[in-house]
């Protein structure tokens, strides 16, 4: 069954890949009929006209009858295939997870042998895998249906849809992996999609900056990824996990050399293998592809950079939890990290005009949550977050999309306003992914969030109490720009143009029922289910699929009154409400406040609408420099250093000396002979002195 | 030991292929026929290899399938053989050399009939290279290979193809010549060539220092090593298209080949005493091509430089002195010789259409070329070495085994993986992706049944051998196991370093 899961949107994926490629041939034949040869210029030119205008947009040249069956077709296999994989992994779910079914593992094939170097493909199901394949499938499934109606005009859709499906792959084999270097296949396959997916849109620069920035960043991530893994063969000699974990606790004093510096070895694993975490899931310093991802269509945004890829994450830690568990100051490393990023995400969100921007920043923020319930000891914290975030986050971009192709593609809210009259569906939606986020009570979000704030409260991880500062205060925020945007899109009056407004229209069904579906499930991935993740490690819901060490009393500590005051969960709710009270005096009662806060405050304003300026900032200090160094160990270094004196200067001396000894009828043979024959004169003089000393 | 084998018919086959390609005449239909004959010459030859192959037991560590004549004297022999470390290069080279020959089908017109058996030539020396059991015999063939390169160049190649066939011409022959030194050095001391008595030689310590740096030369233009490799952009830029794949494919192979097959078992001292000197040089390859490749306008040029960094992580892998860095450096030689050999031939395809090789000429191929688009991607992953292509598992084993013979070098050769995805996806973003702007480009046509059926069984390779590497490994897992052994028997006392 876990092989049909995985392998079943691997199928999708070449289906759909061949039926792309057969789609094109058809469409360019058809083309080449109509128009002839010698027209081909003008057509490709008011093609490539069109496909010019702004964001998300949908250059649809005519298609054949022919494409268009061969579109529908690879719409049906791939959402076909996602929905058996879905309804497969709530199967899974039901007896690994909820049931008293035994983890599984199961082989497929060998990978990679070398000497105890043994790395195989493998399936691992526990619970954990099987929160994640039900979220992962249940979103893929979703966006796959959803995008059948978002993409209906684009040409291109087969693409599109084997793009997802290979994306779904890739995630797949990440989640069920068994070693770390399966893992990092998914880890770079989900990377490879998502680079493919933010430069669907190829023709625009825009979009392939995005996607090469998202390579490059993640790859950095990686960097620390790959170091983490060769620091944990040597150490223990596998990198199977159940070897691993067994490991560590010989390990726990060890230390290893590393640049020179004495350091114990599982902080530094554990570090090294976050520097990944930290990059696919966009924390503070390898963040800033993510807002730039959200080039890519909507649906895209939905499932990779909301619900799925960016918590793999989080997913890594959690999976690692025996080695988290016994590197503290690792551990703190991931509660600090993770409260930045809620913070500075949050601010950034504030300020953001551009819907699926705020949108993007928001995820950013929460994935910071998340990290933090990890930092903290509470890995069922983080992933229940993670799962319920899934949803909601989900919901609300499939809303945005929902929204900009109701207005044509139209995506800066300042231009919105008073749609609920016009998508009243789609704004309903919306609101009920704003409660989840904000963390209404009853919702989703309310009981993973509130969790990990009072995880934060209680831990005893050192800066725990930055992180809850951190997280109250992003409780705050996350409320205001939910708000914010909820408001300056459909409350009050419309600032749309006419036009565009009159147009606004609902979107079609195959959209709106996965809306509807997030939306239930943002309810009730709360309430019915709360208690089954916020349950002991070694309890019958997670049968230690995490692991928290003896010492780690912290989820206990959560409903111990002595350690959590009762103000403490009264916390987060009171942020809610201001932050909903604010959004609603800014941008419904008096309008005009914010444009007058920002004026008498420029100077902090253009640092949050620039993101603190960290794109400036890399620009100033890798991307230049790097280019400049390039040019300059090209051109000084290969050409005048290397080539100047070696094979040029040589040839040039010659050619002087030659000129002047002797007037030969020259060519370069013989030059190049001469030095030659110097060379090994040279040379067999020096090596008959050496030899002689022996 | 009686007669000749199979090895010898390796060896023999391309050069009978030679000839008949000569006897042809001169016209059109001569050309013709000269292309077809030496075509499926080069299929026999892969034909016969996979026999040999089909005759190799993969689990002995030893040579196999050995020939042996007295040549020059009872010392000089005439001797070929195969262990787990040349078998793989030698199905190489039989197996690339059928994808050369047509991919000058449409691209080489005149003078064909040279072209060809010049072509052929060289896959015998290249054969004869990983097949020779005698260091005079490998000897001969390496120095064999330079001929018909440098004329492949010189004549068939661009615009500066003379000073490019000159300087390869000579970076590589001052090299040869110290490594003669050493062999005449070495027949000298162990009164013998014969390289499977000299595996068992123990040269002494001060005379190892000696003969491993003249190997040295002669393997670092090879492969080429930083800072001698100013040649290979060069040479790539004006060699033919064929003449590129063989050049990263095989040639580059030779130096790799040569380090595990001399510099490590014979000279295990001088190996261990100059690994940090090899590990500096990588890394310092890695980096600084990798910079240098990234500014590059020249797409051939880029992906020269490229190979340079790749080989870097060869060099960094052997001298690692375990299992997994030296398995991982061969490995790495063959997917490289897949995959850039591919590139390369990507590169051809929109030469032989635009005749030009600069980015800026380039564009928004995928709007017109969805199949070329999609091919270029998987050969461009598999240069960043992508989890699931070979790319990936040659570079990660390197790596892994870097990691245990110096922290530094690992962390600074990691930052290859960083670099490589540069300069990669920058030349992918320009040329494939965006708009198709250029009034040049708009009828320019995808690839052809022909260019498929070249491109189509190498991605299925760099999938197959990224998915199942354990076909390459297990081939040479108990040839370099006995390899690593020599050398801690060599190194004696200071076993201690290693592990």
């Amino acid at each position: 069954m876990a092989q049909a899961i995985v392998f079943l949107p691997l199928l999708g994926f070449i289906i759909a890949g061949i039926a792309s490629l057969l789609a094109h041939k058809a469409a360019s034949q058809k083309e080449v009929l109509a128009f002839g040869n010698a027209d081909h210029s003008t057509h490709a030119g008011a093609a490539h006209g069109h496909a010019d205008h702004g964001h998300d947009d949908h250059h649809a040249p005519e298609a054949s009858p022919h494409s268009e069956g061969i579109s529908r077709f690879a719409e049906v296999v791939t959402t076909g295939f996602l929905g058996i994989a879905c309804a497969l992994s709530w199967v899974v779910f039901a007896q690994v997870a909820l049931g008293s079914g035994a983890p599984m593992r199961i082989l497929v094939a060998d990978w990679i042998h070398v000497g105890a170097f043994e790395a195989d493909w493998a399936l691992r199901v526990d619970t954990l895998t099987a929160v994640m394949l039900v979220v992962v499938t249940s979103v893929s499934c979703l966006v796959h249906l959803y995008s059948i109606g978002y993409m209906h005009e684009d040409p291109a859709r087969p693409r599109f849809m084997a793009y997802l499906s290979l994306f779904t792959f890739a995630m797949l084999m990440l989640v069920t992996s068994d070693n770390l270097v399966q893992m990092f296949f998914g880890w770079e396959g989900v990377g490879l999609a998502s680079y493919l997916l933010i430069g669907f849109w190829f023709k625009k620069k825009s979009a392939n900056d995005a996607a090469m920035k998202a390579f490059i960043v993640n790859r950095v991530g990686d960097f620390g990824f790959a170091l983490g893994i060769f620091l944990v063969f040597w150490l223990f000699g596998a990198v199977n996990f159940d070897p691993v974990f067994a490991g560590v606790a010989g390990h726990q004093k060890t230390i290893v050399s590393f640049l020179g510096y004495q350091v114990p070895a599982l902080e530094l694993a554990a570090c090294l293998l976050f520097m990944g975490a930290m990059g696919k899931s966009a924390q503070f310093l390898l963040h800033t592809w993510l807002p730039d991802a959200m080039e890519g269509p909507t649906p895209v945004s939905a499932l990779i950079h909301a619900a799925t890829m960016v918590t793999a994450g989080v997913f890594m830690v959690a999976r690692l939890s025996p080695i988290f568990e016994a590197a503290p100051f690792a551990q703190s490393v991931v509660l600090i990290i993770g409260a930045i990023t809620a913070f500075f995400a949050a601010t950034v969100g504030l300020v953001q005009n551009d819907i699926k921007r705020v949108i993007a920043y928001s995820t950013c923020s929460q994935l910071g949550y998340m990290f933090v319930a990890l930092g903290a000891g509470v890995y069922q914290a983080g992933i229940y977050h993670l799962f319920t975030h899934a949803f909601f986050k989900a919901l609300l971009f499939l809303g945005a999309g929902s929204v900009i192709h109701a207005m044509h593609h139209e995506q800066d809210i300042r231009k919105m306003g008073g749609l609920m009259k016009k998508i009243p569906f789609t704004a309903t939606m919306m609101l009920i992914g704003t409660i989840a986020l904000t963390g209404f009570p009853f919702t989703a979000g309310f009981y993973s969030k509130d969790a990990i704030i009072e995880a934060a409260y209680v831990a005893h991880t050192p800066g725990h109490v930055f992180a809850f500062a951190a997280t109250v205060l992003a409780a705050f925020m996350t409320s205001f720009y939910s708000w914010r945007l909820w408001f300056m899109t459909f409350a009050g009056k419309t600032r749309a143009d006419h036009h565009t407004y009159d147009h606004a229209h609902e979107s079609p069904l195959v959209m709106l029922v996965p809306l509807g579906l997030l939306a239930a499930g943002a309810i009730l991935a709360g309430f019915p289910l709360v208690h089954a993740f916020l349950s002991d490690a070694n309890g019958p819901f997670w049968k230690n699929a995490l692991f928290t060490g003896a010492a780690n009393h912290t989820l206990h500590d959560m409903h111990d009154h002595a350690k959590l005051p009762a103000w403490v969960p009264w916390t987060p709710f009171v942020m809610m409400v201001a932050g909903f009270v604010l959004a609603w005096l800014f941008y419904i009662k008096w309008p005009s406040i914010p444009g007058q806060i920002a004026e008498r405050h420029p100077a902090l304003y253009r640092f949050l609408l620039n993101k603190w300026y960290f794109d400036e900032l890399y620009d100033a200090i890798f991307v230049r420099p790097a280019r400049a160094l390039g040019h300059f160990l090209w051109k000084k270094g290969d050409g005048w250093l290397i080539d100047g004196f070696g094979p040029d200067g040589i040839s040039a001396a010659v050619l002087r000396i030659t000129g002047r000894v002797v007037k030969l009828q020259t060519g370069y043979v013989y030059h190049y002979a001469f030095a030659m024959l110097l060379g090994v004169a040279g040379f067999v003089t020096w090596y008959l002195f050496a030899g002689g000393a022996h | 030991m009686f007669g000749f084998g199979i090895l010898t018919g390796l060896l023999v086959l391309p050069l009978v292929g030679a000839a008949f390609v000569l006897l042809q005449k001169g016209d059109e239909a001569g050309s013709r026929n000269a292309r077809w004959a030496a075509f499926w010459t080069t299929i026999a030859t892969f034909v016969l290899s996979l026999v040999a192959l089909a005759r190799f037991d993969s689990a002995k560590p030893g040579f196999q399938l050995v020939e042996r004549m007295p040549w020059l004297g009872e010392q000089i022999v005439y001797q070929l053989g195969v262990d787990g470390i040349s078998m793989p290069f030698v199905i190489l080279t039989t197996f690339l050399m059928p994808f050369c020959i047509a991919a000058s089908f449409h691209s080489i017109r005149e003078r064909a009939r040279e072209y060809y058996a010049l072509f052929l030539l060289l896959e015998t020396s290249m054969i004869g290279v990983f097949a020779g059991l005698d260091l005079v015999l490998f000897y001969v063939f390496f120095e064999m290979g330079l001929i018909p390169m440098f004329l492949i160049i010189g004549i068939w190649g661009g615009a500066r193809r003379i000073y490019a066939s000159f300087k390869f011409f000579l970076y590589t022959l001052v090299g040869s010549v110290l490594m003669l030194l050493a062999i005449m050095a070495m027949y000298w001391t162990a009164e013998t060539t014969d390289i499977i008595k000299l595996l068992a030689f123990k040269f002494p310590s001060g005379m190892q220092y000696w003969l491993w740096l003249a190997f040295f030369a002669s393997f670092a233009v090879k492969m080429p090593m930083w800072p001698v490799h100013t040649w290979l952009p060069d040479a790539h830029v004006e060699a033919p298209t064929a003449g590129s794949v063989i050049l990263a494919g095989i040639l580059l192979k030779m130096g790799g080949y040569g380090f595990i097959r001399f510099s490590l078992p014979m000279f295990p001292e001088a190996s261990l005493y100059f690994a940090n000197l090899v590990f500096a040089l990588s890394v310092v390859a890695i980096i600084y091509t990798s910079l240098v490749a990234m500014m590059q306008e020249d797409i051939k040029k880029l992906i020269a430089y490229s190979s340079v960094a790749h080989m870097g992580f060869v060099t960094m892998g052997l001298f690692t002195l375990n299992a997994q860095g030296v398995q991982g450096a061969v490995f790495q030689m063959v997917s490289h010789g897949l995959v850039s050999g591919a590139l390369f031939l990507c590169v051809g395809i929109v030469y032989d259409r635009m005749h030009t090789r600069q980015i800026a000429a380039y564009g928004g191929l995928v709007n017109r070329m969805p199949l070329y688009g999609v091919v270029f991607l998987l050969f461009t992953m598999a240069n960043v070495g992508l989890p699931g292509t070979s790319g990936f598992v040659g570079e990660f084993l390197t790596l892994l085994g870097a990691y245990k013979a110096n922290t530094w070098i690992a962390f600074l050769a990691t930052t290859g993986v960083i670099f490589s995805a540069c300069y990669a996806l920058w030349l992918f973003a320009r040329v494939v992706y965006g708009k198709l702007e250029k009034h040049e480009l708009e009828s320019i046509p995808d690839l052809d049944r022909r260019e498929l059926a070249l491109l189509l069984p190498l991605a299925l390779l760099v999938i197959y051998f990224g998915v199942q590497p354990n076909t390459i490994l297990s081939m040479s897992q108990a040839s370099v196991d006995a390899m690593l052994g020599l050398v801690k028997a060599g190194l004696g006392g200071k076993l201690a370093v290693l592990n």
